[in-house]
């Protein structure tokens, strides 16, 4: 049965938005990073030489993160009828060039752009520019010589004028030699070679024929599900969101699925707790719906505290609208009269997005009493979460919601039988709910085609440390940690060898080199002695020492348990004292296995993930790099202070030496 | 640090408690309130003064060792006052690997003070900070609510002289 008021509602107010603005457009990416690396300047910088130039129709907009975080401030153009184009670190100098240049003179900004993710495999539309780079790192960059190359051949063939050949910041592809990409078809070529410039200007752009020789066919390893509105949208707009399809799962779900077919989907979706821990949704909601009680709550969990993670940040910041929604179908699909979000003080732009995205959806009537005409009552507040890391657990959540200090309480019984206020709760974290309303609408199925095993859909992560291009990546689950590292995001620093790769955070473990071929699912990377963990993923590389890693995630923990239990409490502090003291070569061999012990104890016996999970980052690292303790204990004070030496300066042992 | 024995109540400063039943008004009749208050006040205050809790535990009926209990436990509030101006280094494990120790040492030295603490002239707090999210810009400060991402040690000179000079220049921002 489909209830016709909601439905008609919404499109009453779908309409009441209208079409998205014909014309041209400059996007900047405003999100915390953009804003650090100048965005707001750029913003403003864009308004008024727009307004200088004479282009009053070209509207200057807002947008979340593109990603894209190592080239931040990016800034994507769109000129009439002409696919945009993105641009990465943009300084004052190069948003005069687009004004200049690309707005006004319909030109591309040379040595900026980021080529579109797209690959292309024939050449329908006749080729408008080319993009070109030289993705190898030995030797000297050659992208200039294959550029003008280009030009001349062009020039050659009379076509000079009509196509423009640009140097690309970034294509996607890396250490594939010089690489080609004809616009707007996307066709892709790489490896090519001095004597292949002619063959493509005579054979693909005049004729139309693509070389196969030289295709780049591989798909972009990026599927942005969580992301998709992420740097498309101004997260300040609800018109934009309803525009863009957000909302659209909402009334779907009050017009015809109800609240046991949105549970339905979740459970066909395969979608489990992007937190960490992994608990599959649909599951857990239906547990909360079966729970009676005279009111129940949903709670986002957006206390992102993991250090090196930065993904709950970016969604909030840049497609709020998209986790509301999923909120509100939690509550829907529970059974739920309100929603809070637990957002991180220390993210103050998340949070005032999030509450001018409540604000905008209550005045309009998708939050607040009978919701769409649905009859069903639903609201949403913002609380501060307050700089404690044990927050993100469940039950002190809770404890933090109703006020009191953040210790966690022992489960069973569950939040989802008794929660808030001694309420049934279900707590879902930032990047659960913003995949929820993708779900709903293209269906659960949809979602459970990509991935492995039992880890279905997609998972973004927060790509760091010392890696090329560090940034926000959404892959399908069962991608490897090989093509993360390496074919999305560029490869490690310097091109220093990789020692590990760090997941999960404090409560995660390291990857050794050796492993990064296993693809990325909950149970592959427990096997390995880590977590998924919400998604923090920190490149390591040879300089970096094991012992002070495990030592600093450590101290972490140590200083965010709440005290409450004592395996936690003691054991984490006295692991510190030993690791502490090994780390200044004083350590004897018996110290490891006393490590180990009391590990051990902390893992059994603590009361919540904390102090359970702290252990993680040392056994993990004992476990692969325990040569790197002995050096330590065996090197005595000498070899301890020579290592602190290189650490503080950021060599290699070697050099120190 | 020694607290400051209580004023009596009559002898609050009567806009102080102004401030206190506006933050009640509009937070009475939700739940959950008591940590929302005390982040209004700290983001008036830039700390929780020991008035403003005491009229907040008079006007809730939360004993004052409850809203102590809070305030101890979470890293966010600041019971002391800080420095004109706050400078925090982000120490989130991506900055650490790239050398947020480093910055840190380098302004330690410089301002002659420690994490954590003021200098005597209370014009700049020096703190370290878990995770401000900006991973990418490796290693980052914020400088007086400013983010400031991909900073060497040899940023640091220059950034303390600008906060003394924009200072000197009475010029705040």
């Amino acid at each position: 049965m489909i209830n016709r008021q909601v439905k008609e509602e919404f499109e009453r107010m779908l309409g009441n938005v209208g079409e998205e603005p014909a014309g041209s457009w400059v996007r900047v990416g405003m999100d915390t990073g953009g804003i650090a690396a100048g965005a707001d300047r750029l913003f403003t910088q864009l308004r008024e030489e727009c307004a200088e130039a004479g282009l009053l129709d070209t509207a200057v907009l807002r947008a979340g993160s593109f990603g894209y975080a190592w080239i931040d401030p990016l800034v994507e153009v769109r000129t009439d009828g002409k696919p945009s184009v993105l641009y990465g670190v943009v300084d004052e100098s190069v948003a005069t060039r687009i004004v200049n240049e690309h707005l006004s003179g319909g030109r591309m900004v040379d040595g900026h752009v980021i080529a579109p993710r797209r690959r292309g495999s024939s050449l329908d539309q006749p080729v408008t520019a080319i993009l070109v780079q030289d993705t190898s790192c030995e030797g000297g960059d050659k992208s200039l010589f294959l550029q003008s190359s280009i030009e001349d051949e062009l020039k050659a063939h009379g076509l000079a004028e009509e196509i423009q050949v640009v140097r690309a910041l970034d294509m996607g592809i890396y250490q594939e030699g010089l690489v080609v990409q004809l616009l707007p078809s996307c066709v892709t070529y790489t490896n090519v070679l001095s004597r292949d410039i002619a063959r493509i200007v005579e054979e693909s752009v005049s004729r139309k024929a693509v070389l196969d020789d030289l295709l780049w066919t591989r798909k972009d390893f990026q599927d942005r599900i969580v992301l998709r509105h992420c740097g498309n949208l101004d997260p300040e707009s609800l018109d934009a969101a309803l525009r863009a399809g957000v909302y659209q799962g909402l009334a779907d779900s009050l017009a015809k699925h109800g609240a046991e077919g949105v549970i339905e989907e979740m459970k066909a979706s395969g979608l489990r707790g992007r937190g960490g821990a992994g608990f599959p949704t649909g599951v857990k909601w239906q547990l909360t719906r079966k729970s009676e009680a005279e009111r129940k709550f949903v709670i986002c969990n957006a206390d992102e505290g993991d250090p090196g993670a930065f993904m709950d940040r970016s969604i909030l910041e840049g497609d709020p609208h998209s986790v509301l929604e999923g909120l509100i179908l939690a509550g829907y699909a529970v059974g739920a009269s309100k929603g809070f979000f637990y957002i991180r003080a220390e993210y103050p732009l998340a949070v005032a997005r999030v509450g001018k995205a409540i604000a905008s959806a209550r005045k309009l009537g998708l939050l607040g009493k009978n919701i769409l005409g649905s009859g069903w009552d639903f609201d949403a507040e913002i609380r501060l979460g307050a700089g404690a890391f044990v927050c993100g657990e469940e039950t002190a959540l809770i404890a933090s919601i109703e006020g009191k200090r953040g210790s966690p309480e022992p489960r069973p019984p569950y939040p989802s039988v008794k929660g808030l206020w001694g309420m049934p709760t279900c707590i879902n974290n930032v990047e659960t709910l913003a995949a929820v309303p993708w779900i709903i609408v293209n269906g659960g199925e949809a979602y459970a085609s990509r991935g492995m095993e039992k880890s279905r859909g997609t998972k973004v992560f927060a790509v760091t440390g010392k890696v090329r291009n560090p940034q926000l990546v959404e892959v399908p689950m069962g991608t490897t940690v090989y093509d993360i590292v390496y074919n999305v995001c560029g490869g490690v620093q310097d091109d220093i060898p990789i020692k590990g790769v760090q997941t999960g955070g404090p409560s995660g473990g390291i990857i050794p080199e050796k492993f990064l071929e296993t693809p990325v699912t909950y149970e592959n990377l427990q096997a390995l002695g880590s977590i998924m963990g919400s998604g923090g993923m920190l490149i390591m590389d040879e300089n970096d020492c094991m012992v002070d890693v495990a030592a600093f995630y450590l101290k972490f923990c140590v200083d965010e348990s709440c005290g409450k239990c004592a395996p936690c409490r003691v054991g984490g502090y006295q692991v510190l004292q030993l690791l502490i003291k090994i780390s200044r070569g004083r350590g004897k061999p018996e110290d490891l296995e006393q490590i180990r012990r009391i590990c051990t104890g902390m893992q059994k016996a603590s009361l919540c993930g904390l102090g359970q999970t702290a252990p993680n980052p040392i056994l993990s690292s004992l476990r692969y790099f325990a040569d790197e303790y002995n050096a330590y204990i065996e090197g005595g004070t000498s070899y301890a202070r020579k290592r602190k030496r290189a650490l503080a300066e950021g060599k290699s042992l070697k050099e120190a030496v | 640090m020694n607290a400051a024995p209580l004023p009596p109540l009559e002898e609050i400063d009567p806009a102080l408690s102004e401030e206190i039943n506006s933050y009640l008004e509009e937070w009475k009749d939700k739940e959950g309130n008591l940590i929302m208050m005390l982040h209004e006040i700290q983001d008036r205050h830039g700390f929780v003064p020991r008035e403003a809790s005491l009229l907040l535990a008079e006007a809730t009926g939360v004993p004052m060792a409850r809203i102590y209990e809070v305030l101890t436990f979470y890293n966010y509030f600041k019971l002391v006052p800080p420095g004109k101006h706050n400078v925090m280094v982000c120490n989130g494990t991506a900055c650490y690997l790239k050398g947020a120790g480093r910055l840190l040492a380098e302004l330690e030295s410089r301002l002659g003070i420690s994490d954590g603490d003021t200098t005597d002239d209370r014009l700049i707090h020096l703190e370290t900070v878990r995770c401000i999210g900006c991973c990418g810009m490796a290693p980052a400060m914020v400088v007086d609510h400013k983010t400031l991402g991909k900073l060497n040690p040899t940023d640091m000179a220059g950034l303390i002289e600008g906060i003394r000079k924009r200072e000197e220049s009475g010029n705040d921002q």
